[in-house]
């Protein structure tokens, strides 16, 4: 009975995700023809370049590997309670960490291990302030995470051009030492064994959350605190968990990245090819519900709006940017938490009197 | 260092304090009725757009008023979503700021300039022009909007019923106040003057567009707001500190002597940072409406 009340309530979820991705691709579809466009054209070249041939998912799943580590970011801290959008800036640092350690001329395996390692205590340790501001302070971690990210932002426009800077090209860092690169998945693409990455810490982050005693704790606090409180839970331990483990997965983000995104395994100035992918992972959390599995298919989702979005942009000449228009759309309606009720009521308003019997 | 110089970055410092405080005002408004809205970034980046467009195409005046309409139209999508059908605040702002993130940068690659749109010259408003420097008009806005935002929710019976939404909707709803129409109209005065702190930054202060004209603003003002614990004043002595370092930064980085000492990146970091300690110095001290972030529900 139970275990039927809660798949019920998943596939409820899953129509409200679908219902809401209705929504931002109809008001897409709106504005692109405001501007002129043709939106049949468009979405045809998009979905086609996502999903339409085996180069174009392997790009959409590539596109993917970074946002289901950020999405998992915004996702523990959600489950707490939290709203954690620090993942952009983390992200960056793991990725600017992950390139230092090129510099340290270890063995390959060595190297490529260490590497991640850097980069997850770069995102740990960038997550540090939040938790303790949050904790001993009492500071909303919206603000202090997006002060980091802008902060972080010019660290990482420092570290690229004065001390990462590749001494032959000024606009980059230098490269990724080769073993230290993961290999491809899919020789002639970009999607590399980074994806296999990703999917381990999704499982990791499921397990920490719905099978262990402090993922237990972390659900509890995000619940209800007062009950947490009661039931002897440590607030402080809890946010510090959250954000650090948050701060590690971004890291990690912005390494799988930097160390499995070909041709150049390197950073440019302005940030160009990382920009955003912090803030997309909220998008992607919250498409996915907040859950690793869900994450992982928004992700794919997601990766498959960008990689798409450039066939968009060659065959209908609506500009790459339109991707971002519908997510923005998907999720202020993703926001309304009985969204299929948001129809009743227009329903409802042409009707004279309402049926009885809401469920809640 | 003569006086002349101190007395421009004090005139530069209110400029930049402008958008901050017009943003963090209307954000107290809103606030104060329990509404939470951290799409203030997205609609400083959409005004500052619409607005640009919208005085090009019919002048500075009308630019401002787009840029307000603009503020209030999205006021209200975020005040139905948040009021009558429940929403989950923080989600939708979020909405709100990918939208607009996404949404200006395609809008300027349509237009065909996707890194800067400069205002014409003509479409910009026009300074007031006074011995001691250029002051644009709209800073007489931004000084006495908080005293008027000030006298209206701490002495008026619109403010006491907007404050009483915010602390206790139950009662208010008892006392026979329209919980979710006092919300909605208060949030949605608050997004139409981060409407208009956006106009100004992009037709009168800076004089341009681009996809990160509102350069994390939005959420400077939201940390003013915490800062004055809900107080309008207060905001306007925030959005004078902020704007004060905002200033000062760009004024550092082109100091002979600071040049090629301390790198640009880690000056203009300073605002932010500044605002990380002064929200953390003084935060346990505020309050916050008892049912800001709820939805309100009859039971």
């Amino acid at each position: 009975m139970e275990r039927g009340a809660r798949l019920l309530g998943k596939t409820g979820e899953l129509k409200k995700t679908i219902v809401a991705g209705i929504v931002g691709f109809v008001a897409g579809a709106i504005i692109i023809l405001v501007f002129g466009y043709n939106p049949l054209t468009a979405y045809t070249a998009l979905f086609r370049g996502a999903f339409g041939s085996m180069y174009g998912f392997s790009e959409s799943l590539a596109n993917a590997v970074p946002l289901i580590l950020t999405g998992l970011t915004f996702a523990i801290g959600f489950r707490g309670g939290m709203f954690n959008i620090g993942a952009e800036g983390q992200l960056y640092l793991g990725a600017l960490a992950a390139v230092t350690v090129s510099f340290l001329r270890l063995p390959p395996a060595v190297s490529f291990v260490i590497s991640l390692i850097f980069a997850a205590l770069a995102g740990a340790v960038w997550s540090l302030p939040v938790a303790i501001l949050k904790a001993t302070r009492g500071v909303h971690e919206v603000i202090s995470t997006i002060m980091l990210n802008w902060i972080s932002r010019f660290l990482a426009f420092f570290l690229i051009a004065e001390v990462l800077v590749d001494p032959l090209r000024a606009e980059k860092t230098v490269s990724i030492t080769e073993g230290a690169r993961f290999a491809l998945l899919v020789q002639g693409t970009s999607l590399s064994y980074g994806l296999v990455v990703s999917i381990i810490v999704a499982i990791i982050v499921y397990i920490l959350i719905w099978r262990t005693v402090i993922g237990f704790n972390i659900r509890a606090l995000g619940h209800n605190e007062r009950a947490a409180a009661y039931a002897g839970i440590v607030k402080w331990k809890i946010i510090l968990f959250v954000f650090i483990s948050g701060g590690v997965t971004a890291g990690l983000a912005g390494a799988v990245h930097v160390m499995g995104r070909p041709p150049t395994y390197a950073i440019f100035s302005g940030l160009p090819a990382v920009n955003g992918l912090g803030f997309e992972g909220l998008a992607v959390a919250m498409i996915g519900r907040n859950h690793p599995i869900g994450i992982i298919f928004a992700a794919l989702f997601f990766g498959g709006l960008l990689a798409g979005g450039r066939e968009m942009q060659v065959f209908a000449q609506v500009p790459l940017e339109m991707v971002r228009v519908v997510e923005g759309i998907v999720v202020l309606f993703l926001a309304v938490p009985e969204l299929m009720r948001l129809f009743a009521f227009f329903k409802r308003m042409g009707k004279s009197r309402v049926p009885a019997g809401d469920s809640e | 260092m003569n006086l002349s110089y101190v007395w421009r970055i004090f005139v530069g410092s209110l400029h930049a304090m402008v958008p901050i405080t017009l943003a963090g005002t209307g954000e107290t408004v809103g606030e104060s009725s329990g509404l939470f809205n951290i799409g203030l970034e997205g609609i400083i980046l959409l005004s500052a757009m619409t607005g640009a467009l919208g005085a090009e195409a019919g002048g500075a005046i009308v630019g401002l008023l787009v840029g307000i309409g603009t503020g209030f139209a999205v006021g209200i999508l975020f005040g139905l979503i948040c009021t009558y059908f429940r929403g989950v605040q923080l989600v939708a702002g979020v909405g709100i700021n990918l939208f607009a993130m996404g949404f200006v940068s395609f809008w300027l690659i349509h237009l065909g300039v996707p890194g800067h749109h400069a205002v014409a010259e003509q479409a910009r408003i026009v300074d007031i022009k006074t011995p001691y420097g250029a002051f644009s008009p709209l800073l007489v806005v931004a000084i006495v909007l908080p005293i008027v935002a000030h006298h209206i929710l701490f002495r008026t019976k619109l403010g006491l019923k907007i404050r009483a939404v915010g602390e206790n909707p139950q009662a208010a709803d008892v006392a026979g106040i329209k919980v979710n129409l006092t919300r909605l109209f208060s949030t949605a005065v608050g997004a139409s003057l981060t409407g208009l702190a956006g106009a100004y930054i992009s037709i009168d202060w800076l004089g341009s567009v681009t996809k990160e004209i509102s350069a994390g603003r939005g959420f400077i003002a939201l940390a003013t707001v915490v800062f004055s614990g809900l107080n309008p004043l207060l905001v306007l002595l925030g959005g004078f500190i902020f704007g004060f370092f905002d200033n000062l930064a760009v004024w550092v980085a082109t100091m002979p002597a600071v040049q090629g000492v301390v790198p640009w990146q880690f000056i203009s970091m300073t605002p932010y940072v500044v605002t990380l300690l002064i929200v953390a110095g003084v935060i346990g001290r505020v309050r916050f409406p008892a049912a800001m972030g709820q939805p309100y529900e009859r039971e």
